[in-house]
């Protein structure tokens, strides 16, 4: 008996068997990442637009608040391409000149900095309290669960930027208070997808297998539970951060968040909404540089939701 | 049925109590003097301890709190700072606009959301399909604010001249004249709920013009609308499209399918009577999801195509300071909200009977 059992196994050919050796998740999941479409797009968008951001310097060629003044120049220049006919003794302007002879190409080029610095930072903040808080609800469970998850529901009940405009309209207008207002509205979100991740994982029996071992609660619930529950989390996280950056764009554009000469496409996009008609690139542009920047994410989290979902083929 | 009603009605108010204590604590939080945030920096002390007096910031907080919900449920949110008319009116006013612009919008994303899908579905894994996807990666990425803006663009300039030019900004076109009902009516002394509802049809321009049989008035404000609605749906409606084709893919592989097509019905009967209809469930559930969104969207839209409602007015209220009509729009907002939210689990229990269960 022992022996018809185990001689299939021996003779598995050797390729064969290699590609039987266990993976580990994390490889086995990056595998199905890179293979999958979106995901493709979506890594090199944001590649892209990272390497845009750190070498910004390089890129614009001219300071983002610098306005250029030269005869023949005007304000809300259209842009001026040399390679496509452009007379040569004007200065090179890719997307044409604002409303305060400011480069828009340059500050579409420093707004990847921001606009990126905008998702990861509110995303990382919400995320980090969202996660303890759900944590929380769904290990502690009984009063403490039912209060945290009440008070989400109420955060929920509002339309998240409508939220996030009261909670401005409150703290006073401004960058850093858009992030909170912006960061405060996706909590709740976390939290949820946390805290069911963290009610099932809690059923399992290596679980029990600690809790008998004599760990102590908050060992079982941050060494053991949270690691195990955090893979919804990259996923409503990459896309929370697509929704992060147009929520905070939304506020700018009223006027309620970034400040000028800040470089935000959403404040570009709204201190020249009255000039679509007649100088169309500066409303143009700056919503692209937003739709190519959301879009990445968005492909990304789609493509990693499929990746990390066990019950979709690779 | 009716046990899971009442069950739900009965989670509502916490909600609702939750909304009410979030839009009192948010205005508590303004920072400085609520006297000097309101009657200005220069209010003199005696002002300011009428002021006080008379609203009441003496008493303890959870006083004030109980009287601040019990104005709320009687419909009271007080009188606007900036030019003290009851906010009830402003209300009124402006909720018209937005819920017109929301409703079409809604309209538009879930005739087109639904068609994109379903024939992203029936033509899976074809130069259609891939296309209508594509579209709708681009369409949940796009800012509602800048689509509005080249929509408004290529439809007021481009094409101006053509059939399909559209106006880009306001509710009618100017000098337009569309009395308010409460005239028409000869009930300008109305008080009350009477008044609000009167007020709110009255200021619904298309309900308006319907009742006084102004039909060109009623085709000029629903060519103002079209565009902003687009802007507004855009979003919505690749979410329900994507939404679609995934709930159709699914459906399209389930056995009572092909019996449909076994017992020779045609495919458009297959499609429309057995795969659609229980591909529904899910649609149904996201069309609610997106309601959020939509007035959401439509805050940002107004300010695109200046139309006044709800959002152009929360604007200027919160650079005015304008507390009381900026917390009155949010709890109205954020109930209406909870409120369609509650509509769509029902309808949702109603068609799916095992959710009933749970």
């Amino acid at each position: 008996m022992q022996e018809s059992l185990s001689a299939p196994i021996a003779t598995v050919p050797a390729r064969e068997a290699s590609r039987l050796r266990v993976q580990s998740p994390f490889a086995r999941t990056m595998r199905r990442l890179l293979h999958n479409r979106s995901a493709q797009v979506g890594l090199v968008i944001i590649s892209l637009l990272v390497l845009v951001a750190i070498f910004a310097d390089v890129i614009a060629p001219y300071a983002y608040d610098q306005q250029i003044r030269q005869s023949g120049l005007r304000r809300r220049s259209p842009p001026c391409i040399h390679l496509l006919g452009c007379d040569r003794d004007k200065p090179q302007l890719l997307m044409g000149l604002d409303g305060n002879f400011r480069d828009l190409f340059s500050r579409v080029v420093y707004g990847s900095r921001l606009s990126l610095q905008i998702g990861f930072l509110t995303t990382g903040a919400a995320i980090l309290i969202g996660t303890l808080l759900g944590a929380a609800a769904g290990y502690a469970g009984g009063w403490a669960d039912n209060i945290i998850m009440r008070a989400m529901d109420v955060l929920l009940a509002f339309p998240s930027l409508l939220l996030a405009i009261a909670i401005v309209s409150v703290l006073g207008p401004g960058l850093i208070n858009t992030l909170l207002a912006v960061a405060i509205v996706s909590i709740p979100i976390y939290a949820r997808v946390v805290r069911s991740s963290v009610l099932s994982v809690k059923e399992m029996d290596y679980i029990a297998a600690s809790r008998a071992l004599g760990a102590s609660p908050l060992r079982i619930l941050f060494v053991r539970i949270l690691p195990n529950s955090l893979t919804p989390v990259i996923v409503v996280g990459t896309l929370g951060i697509a929704t992060a950056i147009l929520d905070a764009a939304g506020l700018s554009f009223l006027g309620l968040g970034a400040q000028p000469p800040t470089p935000e496409w959403g404040l570009m996009l709204g201190e020249e909404r009255n000039s679509v008609f007649n100088a169309p690139h500066l409303v143009f542009f700056p919503g692209i540089a937003i739709m190519i920047t959301v879009l990445g994410f968005n492909l990304l989290g789609d493509g990693l939701r499929d990746a990390l979902d066990p019950r979709r083929k690779a | 049925m009716a046990r899971f009603l009442v069950r739900r009605l009965l989670l509502l108010l916490p909600v609702m109590l939750g909304i009410l204590l979030v839009t009192f604590v948010l205005v508590r939080l303004i920072p400085g003097d609520p006297c000097k945030s309101m009657l200005g920096e220069r209010a003199t002390e005696e002002k300011c301890d009428a002021f006080r007096e008379r609203f009441g910031l003496n008493d303890p907080i959870p006083v004030q709190f109980v009287r601040y919900a019990g104005n709320v449920l009687q419909g009271d949110f007080g009188v606007s700072i900036k030019n003290g008319r009851p906010v009830t009116d402003v209300l009124a006013e402006r909720l018209p606009m937005t819920m017109e612009l929301t409703f079409f919008a809604m309209l538009f994303a879930s005739v087109f959301g639904i068609a994109l899908g379903v024939i992203s579905a029936v033509r899976h894994n074809t130069a259609v399909d891939v296309g209508a996807m594509i579209f709708a990666n681009v369409g949940v990425s796009m800012p509602v604010f800048w689509l509005g803006l080249m929509l408004a663009y290529v439809f007021a300039l481009a094409l101006k001249g053509t059939p399909l030019q559209l106006p880009p900004s306001g509710r009618l076109t100017a000098g337009t004249d569309l009395p308010s009902l409460l005239k028409v009516w000869g009930m300008e002394d109305a008080q009350g709920l009477q008044r609000f509802m009167v007020l709110l049809i009255s200021n619904s321009v298309l309900l308006n013009s319907l009742i006084q049989g102004k039909f060109n008035v009623f085709i000029d404000a629903l060519r103002h609308l079209i565009l902003p609605a687009v802007a507004v749906g855009t979003i919505s409606l690749a979410i329900i499209a994507r939404m679609t084709r995934g709930a159709m893919l699914d459906a399209l592989t389930q056995d009572y399918v092909r019996v449909a097509r076994a017992k020779g019905l045609t495919e458009r009967m297959v499609i429309l009577k057995h795969t659609l209809r229980n591909a529904l469930v899910p649609i149904v559930t996201i069309i609610g999801l997106q309601i959020g969104g939509l007035l959401s969207g439509a805050v940002l839209t107004e300010t695109v195509f200046s139309l006044p409602g709800v959002g152009t007015q929360i604007v200027d209220a919160i650079t005015a300071r304008d507390y009381p009509v900026v917390q009155a729009f949010t709890v109205l907002i954020a109930v209406i909200f909870v409120v369609v939210n509650l509509i769509v689990d029902v309808s949702y229990a109603y068609l799916n009977p095992r959710i009933r269960v749970s």
